[in-house]
């Protein structure tokens, strides 16, 4: 199968590609790891007129950790440098046990973070992770750098909030108020499919305390569907089976699966119930750190 | 004149963009000029005549067309051949030397890793990225890192009995 023809550049720098895409008046495409949009250029679902190649531009492939905490994750990550990353399984939970679930292994050396959270897939296991986290996504344009929270970033099914003369820059995790704890499940049929169910934890907590929570379903509905205020439930309170009970049924509630060929949609909402309680008993057992 | 027949443009095609590349392809700088849409794996196969690199599935799924690129493995059928522009590929054609088998290749004709060999340059490739990261893994490990190409044959068992093998060659010579 061959893209329809573009252009290609491969700017080097940001700015240079800001002015490539503003030129283009969106007929351009940002190619970071491709592994979304070569394929979608191959089924000629997408056809733009030119590619802006980022993969040339330097300093964008930063994983760093603020003195407070805050997380950087440059627009060129791969997902595989945090499924390996020490510092990531160290200190933040919830992306160390999504990382591995990502794609498939192959995927996960070319497939960017930034660049799967702008493409918007109801299915996406980092847009449900950012969504949990609380994260905002920084994006530049000809006028400079702006914020977008994470939950007004996605707009819909392949829809991102960006401009057409912006680039994603880096996506940011807030600072966890206590210890960062959580994690991430999937069931697929088989590696590398899209999810039958995904629960995204992350969890800011103080000894068993939840000091914050938020949660993110992927593959249970047209959208990421964003649990955080079912989540909030735990803010306060204590991991005890029945709180975790409890906010495994509110979160399951608020899931929207439809029946197809990867299962019921009530054999979904009962994964998502078992994910949440899974994750949530996992940390209540592990001692403070 | 070689050929009886040439076509020829009666005029060139100002529209159709064109990038001149040089990819080293197993030791080998390699140039060519191309059309940006053309995919790594073509350019491979049909430009450069290295068959060993397979397309199955050409949608990301199945592995078969796993190239090293930069020393960590990629579908070539999800790359752009102008993104290779200024790096390194290895293929399948460069793992063995004239007079000795790659012990990959050799763990896969020891343990019969392959039926019918479609899949095998690309699982050869991953596993090779999986041994240079990683000289002694368990049976999960390597299960893991094959887990993104398939095979309809040989039910993996002798995939990832090849590949342990190749591991203990490996790491006895490198003693």
């Amino acid at each position: 199968m061959y893209p329809s023809r573009f252009k290609y550049e491969s700017p080097k720098s940001i700015e240079e590609a800001i002015a490539l895409l503003d030129a283009a008046k969106g007929d351009a495409k940002i190619l970071a790891g491709g592994q979304s949009l070569v394929p979608m250029l191959k089924l000629r679902f997408a056809f733009p007129e030119q590619l802006v190649d980022i993969n040339n531009i330097p300093g964008l492939n930063h994983i760093t950790f603020d003195a407070d905490g805050t997380l950087h994750i440059g627009a060129l990550v791969r997902h595989e440098e945090l499924e390996f990353s020490k510092e990531i399984a160290a200190k933040q939970p919830t992306i160390a046990a999504a990382a591995p679930l990502v794609a498939d292994p192959i995927v996960r050396t070319r497939g960017t973070f930034v660049g799967s959270v702008c493409h918007a897939d109801p299915q996406g296991d980092w847009a449900a992770t950012m969504i949990a986290l609380g994260g905002h996504v920084v994006v530049q344009g000809p006028k400079g750098k702006r914020t977008i929270e994470m939950k007004d970033f996605v707009l819909g099914p392949y829809a991102n909030a960006l401009n057409y003369n912006e680039i994603a820059i880096e996506a940011v995790i807030p600072a966890p108020k206590g210890v960062a704890r959580g994690g991430y499940l999937k069931l697929e049929r088989r590696v590398g499919d899209f999810a039958t169910a995904s629960v995204a934890v992350a969890l800011d907590m103080d000894g068993n305390r939840v000091l914050r929570a938020g949660m993110a379903l992927a593959g249970v509905g047209g959208k990421t569907i964003d649990a955080n205020e079912e989540a909030s439930y735990l803010v306060g309170k204590e991991l005890t089976e029945a709180t975790i009970s409890h906010v495994a049924d509110l979160v399951a509630a608020k899931a929207e699966p439809k029946t197809d060929h990867r299962g019921s949609s009530e054999y979904k909402r009962q994964i998502v119930r078992t994910f949440v309680k899974r994750i949530l008993l996992a940390q209540s057992t592990q001692k403070a750190a | 004149m070689s050929s009886l027949f040439e076509e020829v443009q009666t005029q060139p095609n100002a529209d159709i963009p064109v990038r001149r590349v040089t990819i080293n392809v197993n030791g080998e700088d390699r140039s060519a000029n191309i059309e940006p849409r053309l995919l790594l794996a073509d350019l491979l196969r049909q430009g450069l005549k290295l068959t060993g690199t397979h397309k199955g599935c050409d949608t990301t799924s199945c592995g078969a067309c796993t190239v090293l690129f930069d020393g960590r493995p990629v579908k070539s059928c999800t790359m752009l051949a102008v993104q290779a522009d200024g790096h390194n590929v290895q293929t399948v054609e460069g793992l063995a030397t004239p007079s000795e088998l790659h012990p990959i290749q050799e763990g896969f004709k020891q343990e019969h890793g392959l039926q019918c060999g479609f899949c095998t340059p690309g699982m050869m490739l991953a596993a090779k990225a999986l041994l240079e990261r990683n000289p002694n893994p368990t049976e999960d490990d390597v299960r893991w890192a094959l887990s993104g190409n398939l095979c309809r044959c040989t039910g993996y068992q002798n995939i990832v009995k090849a590949v342990l093998w190749a591991a203990d060659k490996m790491r006895a010579e490198s003693i």
